[in-house]
């Protein structure tokens, strides 16, 4: 979810900038090998959630760009939905007890 | 589902363009690893730095492409392309066991699928392009003499399609034959005798022209129709297209072709083709003894049900046993002590299906035997293999692989040698399918017709035990396996011991096996051979050696009785005077052969049948001279002769059996018996003879004269010790003198007639036999194998017991004694199953136990034979060990 969120908000990217950015959205919080984002990006692509091609980086370098495609945002949105409910549930279930 | 699919043909298709994906992944890590050092060079890291601490929060290059490998393809489908292929190398690279490992499983498979194939084709489907055969059985009669089938009348069978409700349809199929002449020659031809609505009922509509209509079952003799086969058509008839129309003499009488059925498609009776379909109506035209159809106690009829969707066999069994009930109270003349059976179409008690299931049965136990003889016989031999690379998968295990990994690739090792073991027999299925009718000679001229069926059922079941036998064999050197200790079989191998545990008690297993399932088979062998030589050696109470004879069909050609009956006299009178003929006698018909005795209710004078029996007896009718022709004595009174025609009384000879059952100890000479309502005076007795099997018990027959019944005689019977050609020359002659347009048949000898009799069990002997054969030849192979290894491996042992003063028949007695007890063992093993298995050959067996001793005993002599041949070389080969040698290697 945090790939295709971070797509979904800052369009096309390349594998290192995706991780370059969950690491600052989590605040490095989430202190993942980088290298595991791989096989998961794979994934996602295998499912139809996202697409590549390779392109060119800011300073010149040959990158493979992911970005998302229409299953991905609608998965994405149901994803972010589900999860909602979620947290709320929880929060609620704190909040009661 | 869909995005699960989707999924599945990504990774399927990355398998194909692997290496252009392995390059977009490299590059695609590094230009990551690239741009992070460039981005901590930017944050002020000295370049080493930003090297290492971009590595080090990046982790594993390598685990990152081996986990996004296992991602992009499937990893399953990749490590066995990866096995397969190891597998083929291994196979390349020892073609010698290959090859005899595959030769093994070929023999193995393949004979399993040709039974399978026979089994499909002649039990289970046996009627080709006639719809749902599942839902079809057979349904006869029974009495309280014949619990086994008896056909039905045709008032009975009509009673039973008006009222079966669970029945979709019922149709009559007889079998019946013609003469058709082509050229000079005469032919004789299969055929059936069908109720109206065979076409409909069977689902196989005509090609050409049409099936019957409803009335045309009706009437006796009245509707001379006929639709004919696809074969004829194109043989007889040349293809021609205006047949529809056309007129056919069949047994003499005209019949105008009204239909040809499709191509491939056979009729429905076990073991022959028919080459023509007439109406019921048309049965007095064919069959002996009279107008039929209106006759309840003449029982002829052999049919079919079509059981409706969801119907089971008991069911419908429940509602005919109603109906027959409610018959036998209706008329209990004809019908009193009878009831109506079904039967699954495997169990058709009126055609060859019945003869041949107990020897399909036999043969799928003997292939099944083979098959894990040669499993067995494989395993053994990747076994003696996977100790040689005992030491390739050491070293496999100590860099890593797991066990399962190993088993696996062990499996597929298997599965490779089992695949082209499938194919192989699977080819040799394809071309053994027809060649069980090569194993039944020919009737009259007609060869038999047993078409094995290779269809996807026989293929499902040939994958299975291709399977099965990968399992049985992969399994035992993968156990193997995973018994290998790291430590020590790094190290050098130990030395062992004749006799020793270990390792060596797998193999010996499976040649304990080998010699238990080749031993099943011998006896089964022995078992086989002794009914067959006791049914050849019982005498079946005429004396065949010395009578040849020969169909002479003057119905077909168009003869009215009257001249039929001069013909014949003449015949015989020439035929008698030929040089070398000492009798000759015309009949209705011979003994032994597939054509039906007459069967008709009978009222004997003084005896009152007790409730429960309408008394039905069999007969023949004969000419003069035919109990001297046939060497059938009689116990007292005469036989036919000349004056016994149609101006004086009827007469009639009877069996012992039939004068002890009707007249009870009082003389039947001179006492009368009723036929068809006319009165029989009964003039002889004959002794017992066999009439429709070699096998049958002592069953009550008689006879009534040729020239009083006006038949027409259709076999001449001919005693004379001259060669059959020289005696059809002679008789070809005759005829000719007499007609030209006339032709006899072949002539064939009684005795062959008689052996032909025995073919069910001639086929199961030769079948069982050689197949015997082979497992012994696999056994003995086998159980030198573990004998010369076991020898191999204890040359240490042997040099000590030689240097402490062994010599060479203590060695020898050691090593033999070790590979007779592996076989004594596998004998009582072996003896204990076929005491259970030897039941199965049912009535292949005549008058032989199924525990006969003497099979038993000649089975342990050849057994013992073979493990003798088997140990000593390898016994002997012991006593040459040099003692030196062995102690100081």
């Amino acid at each position: 979810m945090l790939v295709l969120k971070t797509l979904d908000s800052m369009g096309p990217m390349h594998g290192f900038g995706i991780a370059l950015r969950i690491q600052q959205v989590s605040e490095d919080l989430l202190q993942l090998n980088q290298g595991t984002l791989y096989p998961a990006l794979l994934r996602q692509e295998q499912r139809g959630w996202i697409t590549s091609k390779w392109g060119i980086s800011e300073n010149n370098r040959r990158a493979k760009f992911y970005s998302l495609t229409r299953a991905g945002r609608k998965q994405l949105e149901e994803e972010a939905e589900s999860w909602g409910r979620m947290s709320t549930m929880i929060n609620r279930v704190l909040r009661t007890t | 589902m869909l995005e699960f699919v989707q999924v599945f043909l990504r990774r399927l298709a990355s398998l194909f363009r692997r290496r252009g994906l392995e390059d977009d992944l490299d590059e695609e890590l590094r230009s990551h690893l690239e741009m992070a050092v460039e981005l901590n060079v930017r944050k002020g890291m000295a370049p080493e730095d930003a090297r290492s601490e971009a590595r080090r929060s990046f982790g594993g290059v390598e685990q990152t492409k081996e986990a996004y490998r296992d991602q992009r393809g499937l990893p399953m489908i990749e490590t066995m392309l990866q096995d397969l292929r190891f597998g083929l190398r291994m196979l390349r690279r020892s073609p010698g066991f290959s090859i005899l490992a595959i030769l093994c499983l070929t023999l193995g498979i393949g004979a399993n699928a040709a039974v399978f194939s026979w089994i499909e084709g002649i039990l289970f489907r046996p009627y080709p392009a006639v719809a749902h055969q599942e839902s079809l059985v057979a349904v006869g009669g029974t009495s309280r003499d014949e619990p086994r089938g008896t056909p039905l009348s045709w008032p009975d069978f009509l009673d039973l399609q008006r009222s079966c409700t669970l029945c979709e349809t019922l149709f009559v199929s007889k079998i019946t034959g013609t003469t058709l002449s082509i050229g000079d020659r005469a032919e004789r031809t299969t055929g059936s005798i069908v109720s109206a609505n065979y076409f409909d009922a069977i689902g196989v509509p005509p090609m050409l022209g049409r099936g019957f209509l409803p009335g045309e079952d009706q009437g006796p003799s009245a509707h001379p129709v006929a639709v004919i086969s696809y074969q004829l058509w194109r043989g007889r008839f040349r293809g021609d297209p205006q047949i529809i129309g056309k007129t056919e003499r069949l047994d003499g009488a005209v019949h105008t072709i009204v239909g040809v059925a499709p191509e491939g498609f056979y009729g429905t009776f076990v073991g022959w083709r028919m080459n023509f379909w007439v109406p019921v109506s048309m049965e007095d035209t064919f069959e002996g003894g009279g107008y039929k159809l209106e006759d309840r106690g003449a029982r002829w009829i052999e049919s079919y049900a079509r059981l409706k969707p969801g119907v089971t066999q008991q069911q419908a069994q429940q509602e005919f046993a109603a109906i027959s009930q409610r018959l036998e109270a209706t008329y209990p003349a004809t019908n009193r002590g009878r009831g109506v059976r079904l039967w699954p179409l495997w169990q058709t008690p009126f055609n060859n299906a019945a003869t041949l299931l107990p020897t399909l049965e036999t043969m799928l136990v003997v292939v099944v035997c083979v098959l894990l003889i040669a499993c067995a016989n494989v395993g053994n031999l990747l076994l003696v293999r996977s100790f040689a690379r005992r030491h390739e998968m050491s070293v496999r295990l100590a860099i890593g692989a797991g066990t399962a990994r190993l088993w696996r690739q062990l499996l597929t090792e298997g599965l490779v040698l089992s695949l082209f073991g499938a194919a192989g027999g699977l080819l040799v299925a394809y071309w053994c399918r027809h060649a069980l009718v090569l194993l039944f000679p020919a009737r009259g001229g007609v060869q038999m017709y047993l078409p094995g069926e290779l269809d996807w059922r026989v293929l499902a079941l040939s994958a299975a035990v291709c399977l099965v036998t990968t399992l049985l064999m992969g399994l035992v050197p993968a156990l193997q396996t995973s018994k290998i200790d790291l430590a020590s079989s790094m190290k050098m191998e130990a030395a062992g011991v004749v006799g020793g545990r270990g390792r060596a008690w797998v193999r010996s297993g499976l040649v304990l096996v080998q010699v238990s399932l080749s031993f099943i088979l011998l006896v089964g062998t022995g078992l086989l051979m002794q009914s067959l030589l006791t049914i050849r050696s019982t005498s079946p109470g005429f004396n065949a050696r010395g009578v040849q004879y020969t169909g002479i069909d003057l119905v077909s050609v168009g003869y009215t009785p009257a001249r039929a009956q001069n013909f014949q006299d003449e015949l015989l009178e020439r035929v008698r005077s030929l040089p070398g003929v000492e009798s000759a006698a015309f009949s209705r018909m011979v003994p032994l052969s597939y054509v039906s005795s007459a069967t008709a209710p009978i009222v004997v004078d003084g005896y009152t049948p007790p409730l429960e029996e309408s008394p039905t007896v069999d007969y023949n009718e004969v000419g003069p001279g035919y109990f001297v022709t046939l060497g059938i004595p009689l116990v007292s009174g005469r036989e036919f002769t000349r004056a016994d025609d149609e101006k004086v009384a009827l007469v009639a000879v009877v069996n012992e059996t039939m004068a002890q059952r009707y007249w009870q100890g009082r003389n039947p000479l001179g006492q009368r018996l009723q036929l068809k309502g006319r009165w029989l005076q009964v003039v002889g007795v004959a002794k017992d003879s066999k009439y429709s099997s070699v096998r049958e018990k002592p069953t009550p027959f008689f006879f009534i004269a040729l020239r009083q019944n006006n038949l027409r005689g259709g076999v001449l019977n001919i005693r004379t010790p001259l060669a059959p050609q020289t005696m059809a020359a002679a008789l070809a002659r005759e005829v000719h003198a007499l007609d030209p347009d006339i032709a006899p048949y072949e002539l064939i000898t009684l005795q062959e007639q008689l052996e032909r009799s025995t073919s069910p069990q001639m086929v199961a002997v030769t079948l069982v036999g050689v197949l015997g054969g082979v497992a012994l030849l696999l056994a003995a192979v086998g159980l030198y194998g573990v004998m010369s290894y076991a020898v191999s491996q204890s040359t240490r042992e042997l040099g000590l017991r030689m240097a402490l003063g062994a010599d060479a028949s203590n060695l020898l007695r050691l090593v033999m004694s070790r590979g007779l007890a592996l076989t004594a063992g596998g004998v009582l093993l072996g003896a204990a199953v076929a005491l259970a298995l030897t039941r199965l050959l049912g009535n292949l067996l005549y008058k032989v136990s199924p525990r006969d001793p003497l099979a038993f005993g000649s089975a342990l002599a050849v057994m013992a034979v073979a493990a003798l041949a088997a140990c000593f070389l390898p016994a002997w080969r012991a006593t040459r060990t040099d003692p030196a040698r062995a102690l100081r290697d």
